[in-house]
């Protein structure tokens, strides 16, 4: 009872602007604290205003540094800024060190800038469902800019920067086959390519490689679109970013439904640690944000969204069921014994598990 | 909703305020933080007292472990918790002080509401136990 009045006054001060209570919300979120679902639930109507940037790249990219340039460059434009940074843990202590906040000295003292480190505790998927619990909090707390920064490396952060309208990655020049590296994951999430540290030899090789790459990638998708729907005009669209807005009115079957001004990653020239260049990229992903609004992809992704995020929970809750029953059943470790033992095996385990659960649904 | 696993952690930011660069101290403090399995916020070289505040508040952190090096904590250490206050920040977070510190400013910095303070040749452990049974619950 008491616990519940706590947990009213916690959201009433929040959406009045307290920041000890976002970041009391942001702290139960993070540690799945008893009550947090319905703390999150109710934040979730009041959500929906903010724009959401994620800004992902290899370690020493220059992410934090061009988070704190980009935080002040809005807030000179009088808009508020929040910020999450996540950063790795140690899978055997569970400890971090989080450094992300040594870079935002452009920001210091100013409290609307909301800067957050968040950790990558332990179970995997937890940490999507927290950072899009934290944006929602810092979306109904109104902020009007949402800054997503992570290490693109592997599926759990890759995650992470999907949960953002526009993605952003970071490229150092002179990465060369790095490059080729991020074509397999990276290079798909990103609406914008930012090499940063422009100012360093290899630069340009860096924009030329990655301008090639993107070229790549839309010939590839405009081959399966080929595929998909035998469109003629298809080939027309990848000539070129200028040909995108006429090369619709050409075919008006199936592949322009959402083919329709397509876009196309933009690559921007930056140097974070004198803000070189911010402009540019801010301009850019205002671009981006105007594409999402007009094309009706914001909808669209915001739809998916939800979907994955009703999916993830429903794996944990699931996932969390199945704990209690396996404890009934004596336990991982007895289970594990009757495979070992060849008595039994994973397989017949999972079955008999899920059985009292599929029992239930068949009523 | 009966199915939640919490994960509690403990989150501690390490500041080094005012002038001095001696910040070998708190790198050592935020290693042996960190591999005692703590959530270590570092934010670097000379912090201002507004700065460290602002860390703390939107950290939401347990424990505010400040190193100073330079002498002036009499005046540091009074604005940081003055800060801490104006945000509702001060009863829940654990505030500790490492660093050189005369015997006669222990007592006062501890009656304006620091819990300890550490001197030189403190060994880690004692450190991290006094977090760990002292550091305030979230």
């Amino acid at each position: 009872m008491n616990a519940d009045t706590d947990q009213r006054q916690l959201l009433e001060d929040l959406l009045a602007g307290k920041h000890r209570a976002l970041a009391r919300v942001i702290t139960k979120i993070e540690n799945r604290a008893p009550g947090y679902r319905s703390l999150v639930s109710e934040l979730h109507r009041h959500t929906g205003d903010a724009e959401v940037v994620g800004i992902t790249g290899s370690p020493g990219a220059g992410k934090s540094t061009l988070v704190d340039k980009l935080a002040n460059y809005y807030r000179e434009q009088g808009e508020t800024v929040g910020v999450i940074a996540v950063d790795p843990s140690s899978p055997f202590t569970g400890g971090a060190v989080l450094g992300d906040r040594i870079r935002m000295a452009s920001n210091v003292g100013d409290m609307d800038v909301f800067f957050r480190s968040m950790s990558a505790r332990g179970t995997l998927g937890g940490l999507s469902t927290a950072t899009t619990d934290a944006v929602k909090a810092l979306d109904a707390f109104g902020k009007d800019k949402i800054l997503i920064e992570t290490v693109g490396a592997g599926q759990n952060e890759i995650d992470v920067v999907k949960s953002a309208d526009t993605v952003a990655v970071l490229v150092p020049p002179g990465s060369g086959d790095d490059v080729q590296m991020l074509k397999a994951g990276i290079l798909e999430i990103g609406d914008v390519f930012v090499v940063n540290k422009a100012d360093l030899d290899g630069a340009d090789r860096t924009v030329q490689e990655l301008r090639e790459m993107v070229h790549m990638q839309e010939d590839n998708t405009a081959n399966l679109a080929t595929g998909h729907h035998g469109a003629d005009s298809v080939g027309e669209r990848s000539g070129g970013d200028e040909a995108d807005g006429e090369g619709d009115s050409e075919n008006e079957d199936g592949a322009d439904e959402d083919g329709e001004d397509d876009w196309h990653p933009e690559i921007v020239e930056t140097v974070a640690k004198d803000a070189t260049g911010v402009e540019d990229l801010v301009e850019t992903l205002a671009d981006h944000r105007a594409y999402l609004e007009s094309s009706g992809q914001l909808e669209e992704k915001a739809r998916m969204r939800y979907a994955e995020e009703i999916r993830n929970l429903l794996r944990d809750d699931v996932g969390s069921l199945l704990e209690v029953e396996i404890e009934r059943r004596g336990g991982m470790e007895q289970l594990v014994e009757g495979v070992v033992a060849r008595e039994t095996d994973p397989y017949t385990v999972a079955d008999e598990i899920v059985e009292p659960l599929e029992d239930c649904l068949d009523e | 909703m009966s199915a939640e696993q919490e994960s509690q952690s403990i989150r501690c930011l390490v500041a080094k305020v005012g002038l001095d660069g001696h910040d070998r101290g708190a790198h050592v403090i935020a290693r042996a933080f960190r591999d005692a399995g703590f959530e270590v916020i570092y934010s670097g070289l000379h912090n201002a007292p507004d700065e460290i505040v602002q860390a703390a508040v939107q950290e939401d952190v347990n424990v505010l472990g400040i190193s100073i090096l330079s002498g002036a904590h009499n005046t540091l250490v009074p604005k940081i918790i003055d800060g801490l206050k104006e945000y509702d920040a001060f009863e829940d977070t654990l505030i500790l002080v490492g660093g050189v510190v005369p015997d006669e400013d222990k007592a006062e910095l501890k009656e304006m509401g620091v819990a300890e303070v550490f001197g030189p040749g403190t060994p880690l452990e004692e450190t991290i136990e006094f977090v760990q049974e002292n550091a305030p619950q979230r």
